[in-house]
């Protein structure tokens, strides 16, 4: 017996435990979960760490399975993540009409992420698929959580018909590149890409399918009304986790197995990044519910790691790998403190945000911290991520998009400060009172800080990236 | 009688390309969720068409293209229940299957 398969696939493995355990202790009679929710908390903490023992760089069976230092990075950023996300979710859970659903949300959650790892550790389109279906169709579950609520019951359908309309367009662009190759393998497809018509038209199928998932523009119509109707906790999972595993995924075909035809991408790149830069711009200056504000401006920074695709280089992965990260914990730090926001008061619109900074200055100056960082301000870790994605696209001569990127950042800042100025400048009778944040909800919103401040500058990590990239 | 001689690829292959179309039409234009449903089952079975077309005509040796139409049908009844459960809901919620009236999020 070989063993060495199991300490391979250790993430898949240890998540496929965690899944029978919530199964398991779901059954259990008891009223208060809280212990379920420390073990999840726990032992969850316990294989993000296990994920960043090194391991080996391999291909398990027959190749469908890929396993290296690259993959395991990103599975590493999804890990943190997931956890910030989870610890951001206990005050969710430990409300009344939530306890009973404890169980059933970690086992979605769970699924989710196995589907996205085998998704990302795909050596086959085939697996690729299967893993994408894996982390879909949960995921239209969590969004139809609430089943109570009559917005939470429609974004689930909106998103379970946007989704399955788009895996199949993915799966129609797959068949068309099986008629071209005659395999679905990534290391037989590599060597035998080419530029003919019926390969683009199944690249650009397989990129509509992807930038579903991603929400480019003309494919967001989805994103704005799940992010609004889905619970918070599940919100920021879409906002993160779903978009960077697409992200990442995308990512891996395009540059390891497509890369030696990048004329037959670029372009497409370069212009769903325009579109969804302006498209997203455009719709998030009139949004005055923050969750739809928050979904648009998630879409706008998929324009901008767009961006990063249309330098076919190392270095064009490189710089969107970094970005990715640096908008993770920007982006879960202010979903962090919207979601302590609505479980205490139930508030989500921008005007009830006006003088938040006077009873909770800390909460503010965090969120104040994180939109700087979206907005792409100098000192957090933002600017130097969207610095160095404007350095790729310019280095291969796109001097237009950056230009019209650059118009688009100074855009984006306005409607982030907009928030910021409804939480220290605006006056309010009434405001939010000083909110209660569980010992849970620190600790993710810390992480968050730390790594908004720091990431910018620790060069080591960027030099890792480029590392693992190669 | 062989068929194989009979049929050629390409007959096959605007077959599956109709179908997919038909199915997007319909997903796109009917406002009964059940419907939209059936228009995705089609838009799957075209691909299921493509892959075991290409398979039988092109790369009779290797058995990818079976094997990715049964998976494929294997997730699409997968994706069908999850979908009906949600159905369901959205009745309790709304009293209603039709898009149109489902309109609770908006700009």
């Amino acid at each position: 017996m070989n063993w060495s398969t199991l300490s391979i696939m250790r993430l898949e493995v240890l998540l496929t435990f965690m899944v029978l355990y919530q199964l398991i202790a779901d059954l259990s009679e008891k009223e208060n979960k809280r212990s379920v929710i420390d073990f999840t908390i726990i032992f969850f903490t316990i294989i993000t760490f296990i994920g960043f023992l090194p391991s080996e760089n391999t291909t398990l069976f027959g190749s469908m399975y890929i396993n290296d230092e690259l993959r395991v990075f990103f599975k590493n950023i999804l890990n943190v993540s997931t956890l910030i996300i989870l610890l951001q979710s206990t005050g969710w859970l430990n409300k009344p009409e939530n306890q009973s659903k404890t169980g059933a949300f970690y086992l979605l959650i769970f699924s989710t992420l196995i589907g996205m790892y085998f998704m990302i550790s795909a050596g086959d389109f085939l697996m690729l698929y299967l893993g994408l279906e894996l982390a879909t169709l949960p995921l239209t579950i969590l969004a139809a959580f609430d089943k109570n609520l009559r917005r939470s019951a429609e974004a689930g359908i909106k998103l379970l018909m946007s989704s399955a309309v788009s895996s199949a367009v993915l799966l129609f662009g797959l068949s068309l590149m099986y008629g071209v190759y005659g395999t679905l393998h990534f290391s037989e497809m590599a060597l035998l890409t080419d530029a003919s018509t019926l390969s683009i038209m199944a690249l650009i199928f397989f990129m509509a399918g992807l930038g579903f998932k991603l929400s480019l523009v003309p494919f967001h119509l989805w994103t704005a009304d799940v992010y609004e109707g889905s619970p918070m906790p599940v919100t920021s999972y879409f906002s993160v986790v779903s978009k960077g595993a697409a992200l990442f995924t995308l990512a891996l075909v395009l540059y390891r197995v497509f890369g030696s035809q990048p004329n037959v991408w670029t372009m497409a790149a370069y212009i769903l990044s325009i579109t969804t830069m302006v498209v997203g711009n455009l719709f998030a200056l009139r949004q005055k519910n923050l969750k739809r504000f928050l979904a648009f401006s998630s879409i706008t920074q998929a324009g901008f790691m767009m961006l990063g695709f249309v330098n076919s280089d190392a270095l064009g992965m490189n710089t969107i790998v970094y970005f990715m990260l640096i908008y993770s914990l920007s982006n879960l730090a202010v979903f962090g403190v919207l979601s302590i926001v609505t479980n205490n008061t139930g508030k989500e619109n921008m005007d009830d945000f006006n003088g938040f900074y006077s009873t909770n200055p800390r909460l503010s100056l965090i969120m104040l911290l994180a939109l700087f960082s979206l907005a792409g301000i100098p000192p957090v870790a933002g600017f130097f991520g969207k610095f160095f994605l404007f350095t790729a696209a310019a280095s291969k001569g796109f001097y237009i998009l950056v230009f019209i990127a650059v118009l688009n950042a100074t855009v984006s800042l306005y409607y982030y400060l907009l928030v910021i100025k409804a939480m220290f400048i605006n006056k309010n009778e009434t405001p939010i009172p000083n909110l209660p944040s569980t010992g849970y909800e620190k600790l993710a919103l810390s992480m968050c800080f730390v790594g908004i401040v720091v990431i910018g500058f620790v060069s080591a990590l960027y030099d890792y990236v480029m590392l693992v990239v190669g | 009688m062989n068929l194989q001689a009979e049929i050629p690829l390409d007959y096959m292959i605007v077959l599956s390309t109709i179908v997919f179309f038909v199915g997007l039409m319909g997903v796109l234009i009917r406002r009964n969720l059940i419907t939209m449903l059936m228009g995705i089952e089609l838009m799957l079975n075209a691909v299921n068409i493509n892959f075991v077309a290409f398979n039988h005509y092109l790369f009779p040796n290797r058995l990818e293209g079976h094997f990715f139409a049964l998976i494929v049908m294997a997730i699409a009844a997968a994706e069908a229940a999850i979908a009906i459960a949600l159905i369901i809901n959205i009745y309790r919620q709304f009293n209603t299957v039709s898009v149109d009236d489902v309109d609770e999020l908006k700009y």
